[in-house]
């Protein structure tokens, strides 16, 4: 995480936004962002993400709650003189404008010297490696050069935060990618400050120094990636981050930081890390990643060993995912790196698989 | 724009695989040839989706050729063609040809027309004679009825040896040069004269061209008739510009009733609209009633059958043909490019004026087009609530079709403006360019 300034540069507290005067949007967001920090606002469809968004770039009203940027209020300020650079998800290049005048724009529209305009367009389209195609329509651009273009555009006015949604979301998976990297790059060259708001937790936990899981309106845990994947504070985070293994069962001993989980139709137990789960009796779900879990054919007796039968494998290319059944009929999955030794099993198979319990994390059960 | 973009990057394209396969060789060997069978087979598909369209074109095309073309054929040909004269007094004609232009023709003419006149009254074509002479020289009617008249009692063998002295006697008109130069300019089977009266010009006794002495009103019709268009494509952009804003941006159940609304004019009778504005505008109708019992006025406005009226009862008959084209380019245009121009620091009316208000031109220069040149040439609504003061070059076409029976002059005045809308036109694309236009 870096950190480049007061933690607090931009801050929400307590923001609520309703449509319709009845049901919450957004319940209660509370969060700081620090000067140059790129955070990502990570969630599901429906989840209230683009709302919050919309509210700090002004076009959407503040139900109630404050947000500051840099120390002052903007709840009330219009959308205009709030100085914030925005990239939509369909760039919103103005077609009748060439790329230089569409970048030349929020510049002519601060009544700067025309000079200094054409400089600094002549520099951000270098910056985005266009330099040739300044006198180009949108219509004429690839879909991975028009985002750098919106990008460029959102930034060449120095705006004190920059909002992105779902910029690369029209793009191909290759582009995507690169995408990432271009962004990451004008990120780490100029340090602006931005909030990214995405639906694909790929794009959040390369790009962020922090992601902020949101859910009904509720943010979940806002985190570092790495954290975020490997610490999740509750069963919402576990699964949306990444792809995880939940096994039902039935809390039978604590031990500080650690509890016993008996599994559900099963006599094994197994030590996990205490999650947001209930005391001794009280049922819970325990999350493990397909990478972290091991199949051990031919080991009958290990640590914290779970029973399950073979039902298929997919292959998937750089890993091989295996499906067994738990002793209560629900899926877990395997994935194991394509090497040479990557085992064949019968349908039906009797498999013992293990993991570490430190990773594995108990959960209340929903 | 879009596809003839796309046309010439796909023939740029094509130019550079073609230099490609001339500079490499090893590209040439990759091109693979046809054989004769399968080029006849692709030759064949070709042919035959040719056919196929042809054929779903044909039923247009011969209605077009039936309905469209030829009328506006037999106009633009009528405007010049006027053959009655020219076969009722053929051989007079062909003698007051060899006339000088100096005086009166020689007696071998006038016997011949007094000849002419006596048959023509017998066989009762003297009117038409009479009607177009009077085209080409007012008053001239009641000359050649007269003397038709005279010429029928006269018996052939004196009409033959005296009818010269009988033709002069007959009206002291006929001792005029003017009417012998009418005569021949009417004998014409092919003449400008519609054209030149269209607007307002004719041609002396030395053939110049100069302002016509009679009167002159054409030309002050077509440019009225200009100057309300105008005003109704001004008024239709004035109230349909908002709307068709709020329609593109309402939510979907709103919109759609309120397009009902906009529709509402094509769904009823254009009669049934325009008598409801006579019911509205007259002197005793519901706006006058209501502007005196506010007290806006102590007497009755003039309101019906004036300019204003057909302006009004236009506007609201056009409204359409303006908002639907400018609805469907609103639709399509994405509210974050307003959006993005607000984040970029723009004030909400400079947002508007040069991000939102270009992309709408293409609907808009179509809808103004298409509510000008409709009302240009419209004819029923000015008929019915323009009055005197309300009439457009239509009224005045529709006029000479169906009261005074000059068809050369209606398909005179028919052709210029079909050439002004066509110049109007041309000037548009010339400007804006015609494929802006997006209809729907």
């Amino acid at each position: 995480m870096t950190t480049q300034g007061a933690t607090d540069y931009l801050s929400f507290s307590n923001i609520q936004k309703s449509y319709d005067q009845k049901t919450l949007v957004v319940k209660d967001f509370s969060l700081n962002v620090a000067k140059g920090e790129f955070l990502t606002l990570l969630g599901p469809s429906g989840s209230g993400k683009t709302t919050v968004l919309m509210m700090i770039a002004g076009f959407e009203s503040v139900t109630s709650g404050d947000i500051l940027l840099d120390g002052k209020p903007i709840t009330s300020t219009a959308p205009y003189k709030r100085n914030i650079g925005m990239v939509f998800q369909n760039y919103a290049l103005f077609p009748h404008m060439s790329i230089a005048e569409n970048l030349a724009y929020p510049l002519k529209v601060r009544k700067m010297p025309k000079d200094e305009i054409d400089a600094k367009v002549k520099e951000y389209l270098e910056l985005i490696e266009l330099e040739h195609m300044g006198g180009r329509k949108p219509a004429q651009l690839s879909g991975g050069q028009k985002q750098r273009v919106a990008l460029a555009r959102a930034l060449i006015f120095n705006p004190s935060l920059v909002l992105m949604d779902e910029p690369l979301g029209a793009l191909d998976k290759k582009l995507r990618e690169q995408m990432q990297l271009e962004i990451t790059r004008l990120h780490k060259k100029i340090g602006f400050t931005v909030i990214y708001v995405t639906h694909d937790q790929t794009e959040a936990l390369t790009m962020s120094d922090r992601i902020a899981v949101f859910n009904d309106g509720v943010v979940q845990q806002c985190a570092a990636p790495d954290v975020l994947y490997e610490h999740p504070e509750n069963s919402f985070v576990a699964d949306f981050i990444g792809d995880n293994n939940f096994v039902n069962g039935t809390i039978v001993a604590e031990d500080g930081d650690f509890v016993t989980v008996k599994i559900a139709n099963a006599e094994e137990e197994i030590a996990t890390k205490r999650g947001d789960c209930g005391p001794i009796g009280s049922a819970c779900r325990v999350s493990i990643r397909p990478e972290k879990l091991f199949i051990m054919p031919h080991e009958p007796a290990c640590d914290n060993k779970i029973n399950v039968t073979y039902a298929m494998r997919l292959y998937v290319g750089d890993f091989i995912q295996y499906y067994f059944k738990l002793p209560d009929g629900k899926d877990i999955v395997v994935k194991v790196l394509n090497d040479h030794e990557a085992p064949k099993f019968d349908e039906g198979q009797p498999i013992g698989l293990t993991s570490l319990k430190q990773h594995c994390t108990a959960y209340a059960a929903t | 724009m879009l596809c003839s973009h796309c046309y010439i990057s796909n023939i740029s394209l094509k130019i550079k695989i073609m230099s490609d396969i001339q500079s490499n060789e090893r590209i040439r060997s990759k091109v693979i040839l046809l054989s004769k069978k399968e080029a006849n087979f692709a030759k064949k598909e070709i042919r035959r989706s040719k056919m196929t369209a042809f054929f779903m074109v044909t039923p247009l095309l011969v209605f077009l050729l039936f309905a469209f073309v030829a009328p506006i054929g037999t106009m633009l040909h009528r405007g010049f063609y006027s053959p009655v004269v020219a076969s009722l007094i053929p051989d007079t004609l062909d003698k007051l040809n060899q006339w000088s232009g100096e005086g009166i023709p020689n007696d071998d003419v006038l016997t011949s027309l007094a000849i002419d006149f006596k048959r023509l009254a017998n066989e009762r074509q003297s009117g038409k004679i009479a009607a177009a002479l009077n085209r080409n020289m007012p008053g001239a009617s009641s000359v050649v009825k007269s003397t038709a008249r005279k010429m029928r009692r006269v018996d052939d063998a004196e009409l033959k040896a005296n009818g010269a002295e009988l033709l002069l006697n007959a009206h002291e008109k006929w001792s005029n040069t003017k009417i012998w130069f009418a005569l021949r300019k009417a004998g014409e089977t092919y003449s400008d004269t519609h054209y030149l009266k269209a607007l307002d010009l004719e041609r002396n006794s030395l053939g110049e061209l100069q302002v016509r002495e009679a009167s002159q009103i054409y030309i002050q019709l077509y440019s009225k008739t200009l100057k309300l268009a105008l005003y109704i494509t001004l008024a239709c952009l004035i109230i349909g510009y908002p709307l068709a804003f709020y329609l593109a941006n309402a939510p979907a159940k709103t919109a759609n009733l309120l397009m009902i609304f906009v529709l509402l004019p094509f769904w009823t009778s254009l009669l049934v609209r325009t008598t409801s504005w006579i019911a509205l505008l007259q002197t005793n109708g519901v706006v006058n009633s209501f502007l005196m019992s506010i007290g806006v006025t102590s007497s009755p406005l003039e309101m019906l059958y004036t300019e204003f009226s057909t302006i009004i009862a236009m506007t609201h008959i056009l409204l359409p043909f303006m908002i639907l084209p400018l609805y469907s380019v609103m639709k399509g245009i994405d509210p974050s490019y307003f959006r993005a121009a607000l984040s970029m620091g723009a004030r909400p009316i400079s947002a508007f004026l040069k991000v939102y208000l270009p992309n709408t031109l293409p609907g808009l220069s179509a809808g103004a087009l298409l509510v000008f040149i409709i009302s240009v040439g419209y004819y029923i609504t000015p008929a019915l609530v323009g009055g005197t003061d309300g009439q457009m070059i239509s009224n005045i076409i529709a006029f000479h079709m169906q009261q005074s029976n000059n068809w050369g002059l209606a398909a005179a005045l028919g052709t210029l403006l079909l050439l002004l809308i066509l110049s109007l036109y041309w000037l548009y694309d010339r400007f804006v360019g015609a494929s802006n236009i997006k209809l729907g």
